[in-house]
């Protein structure tokens, strides 16, 4: 070999090296590039449909009252087992609606409402509901189905109601901030946005999860007992928000158990104890009559522990 | 010895966000199942390759994965079943593992499988925990947003569309994959332990994920070095004194955190 002991020199071979190599494989390197990139397309394509469907910035122009809000059920059924949480429901939840659900405790409720939020897959019948399959429907849990030692902040927790415009993996948009903002301010929450949840009380755990809703900015918003165990003024203030998504054109279904409340600020009610005992306008729904059959119609086979209605 | 202190910083730099993130999603009861079902795999490649790296690790993600398939099938139909349901995977699969590990093998080889050996691993264990560890912290770094939502509220993450199915098989597809690399240091039974006792320690100390990660991986950084050191210089087996190194500041942070607690300040609200 030629005077491998002058660095200069094998520097100078080396880089000629690596130039004739670079020409000789310029075509192939361009063919691996471009078979590279189709491939990169198609992966973000795949990654997008399966990890990432809720990534969708251009569906928030803003909350789209046209009316596609609605929900319809077709012979619902549940079953855990051998027992039925409900069955055989039919109806609609009408677009802008604001429905009361009650019923005795293990009337089905809670089923219900998961099965419209397709947490829980009904043993027959169907759903259909164009928001859910379009991530345009919100559901608030049960409080206690949530962690609440869970390492997030305030803010982080607000912060996620705008999925949709950053999804599983990218970056948040310039905005967030000021909205969390605004969110946080119209649940009044904005002197704790930096503590963790865990230092929450339980209302205000539940004025935050209202603030994520707000975020959300859904057209179906499913609410399990949002007003349980929450204090008067705390359930006052968060009452008015369920009425101003109505009036926005949104659906919004509540399970509650407090029938005044019932009474006064939902118009329709479904009165629901394993079967349906009466869908409709709230005054017509909780008559007297309907109260007692509901009662009547659960009694629980563990215990013969007779359910409450309100 | 070097090249045990290098693997163990390479298992302790992927094992701090994967026990976190265990531990979050309260799932450390399968991580330990998951431990336990390498066992019958790698013993199975012990039995037909003897100590070969490529029969071992191949034997015990196979097993590992067929059981977190089996968790996930049961998890569907009985979902208050499943503590049994893990437990009895587990027993059964560390069971099979020591019979298949008892019918060709010595005590030694069972001891091995068992609590494996650090000061063992060679270059080429090296470059797979290595390995390993990078593709970790490279996907977990990538899906880290959807699967810590999942942990945190499962249901929210479904209405706006995050596909939490798939973020939990990849999830549990790395624990088994670093189970599989940390088998050759610690074995079956304590594999888990450098996982989520660093994890279990930060956890004390803040409320915060990310400093959480951090600290994770710095404490057990701190007790796979005071282990090695312990064994070498008082000749005691290697793994356990990582394990017990990892338990101690475990037990400190505990008593630590809870002094903290006794301050108003940490109880309101709870």
């Amino acid at each position: 070999m030629a005077n491998s002991s002058d660095p200069a020199r094998r520097r100078r071979s080396a880089s000629a090296l690596l130039s004739l190599l670079g020409t000789a494989t310029a075509p192939l390197r361009q063919s691996l590039a471009v078979s590279l990139s189709a491939l990169g397309g198609n992966a973000q394509v795949a990654f997008a449909r399966h990890f990432d469907s809720g990534y969708n910035p251009r569906a928030s122009n803003g909350h789209n009252p046209r009316g596609e809000g609605g929900i319809a059920v077709r012979n619902l059924s549940v079953r855990y087992g051998e027992r039925y949480a409900f069955e055989d429901l039919t109806g609609e939840f009408p677009p802008a609606s604001l429905t009361a659900v009650i019923g005795p405790n293990g009337a089905g409720k809670s089923s219900l409402l998961k099965t419209l939020a397709g947490i829980i897959r009904p043993a027959a019948g169907e759903v259909i509901c164009a928001a859910l399959a379009r991530h345009r429907l919100a559901y608030l849990p049960q409080q206690d189905e949530l962690d609440r030692g869970f390492p997030i902040s305030v803010a982080e927790l607000v912060a996620l109601g705008d999925w949709r415009n950053f999804g599983s993996v990218r970056e948040p948009p310039e905005g967030l901030a000021a909205s969390v903002y605004e969110a946080l301010a119209a649940v009044g929450l904005l002197t704790v946005m930096d503590r963790q949840i865990a230092e929450l009380s339980v209302g205000q755990f539940q004025r935050a999860l209202f603030a994520r809703l707000l975020m959300q900015d859904a057209d179906v918003i499913l609410l399990d007992e949002p007003f349980a165990s929450l204090d008067e003024s705390t359930t006052a203030d968060l009452q008015r928000f369920l009425e101003r998504w109505q009036g926005e054109g949104r659906t919004v279904v509540a399970v509650l158990h407090d029938l005044d409340r019932v009474r006064r600020h939902f118009p329709s009610t479904l009165l629901l104890a394993r079967s349906p005992i009466a869908w409709g306008d709230t005054s017509l729904s909780l008559s007297a009559d309907n109260l007692a059959r509901g009662q009547k119609a659960l009694v629980l086979p563990e215990g013969g522990r007779l359910g409450r209605v309100a | 010895m070097r090249i045990a202190l290098v693997a163990c910083f390479a298992l302790a730099l992927a094992n701090g966000p994967i026990g976190t993130l265990l531990l979050m999603r309260r799932e450390s009861l399968s991580g330990n199942v998951l431990s336990h079902a390498v066992m019958p795999g790698a013993a199975l490649g012990f039995l037909y390759a003897g100590y070969s790296l490529a029969a071992l690790t191949l034997g015990g993600l196979l097993t590992g994965l067929a059981v977190a398939g089996l968790a996930a099938l049961t998890a569907r139909s009985r979902p208050q079943r499943q503590d049994s349901n893990l437990i009895a995977f587990y027993l059964v699969s560390l069971s099979f593992g020591v019979l298949i590990v008892a019918a060709r093998g010595s005590q030694a080889d069972l001891m091995h499988v068992l609590f494996g050996t650090v000061l063992a691993v060679d270059v080429k264990a090296l470059v797979l925990i290595a390995s390993i560890s990078s593709l970790t912290i490279l996907i977990l770094a990538v899906l880290y947003r959807p699967l810590a939502v999942e942990a945190f509220d499962p249901a929210f993450l479904r209405a706006v569309g995050g596909g939490s199915g798939a973020f939990r098989a990849i999830f549990i597809t790395l624990v088994v994959l670093n189970l599989v690399a940390s088998f050759q240091a610690f074995g079956t039974l304590l594999a888990i332990g450098p996982m989520l006792l660093p994890a279990a320690a930060a956890r004390c100390w803040t409320h915060k994920v990310w400093p959480m990660i951090a600290l994770a991986t710095v404490i057990g950084m701190a007790a796979a070095l005071a282990g090695l050191l312990i064994s070498y210089y008082a000749n005691l087996p290697s793994g356990p004194a990582i394990v017990i190194g990892a338990g101690v500041i475990y037990g400190m942070s505990l008593l630590a955190a809870g002094r903290m607690r006794l301050t108003p300040t940490k109880l309101e609200g709870r």
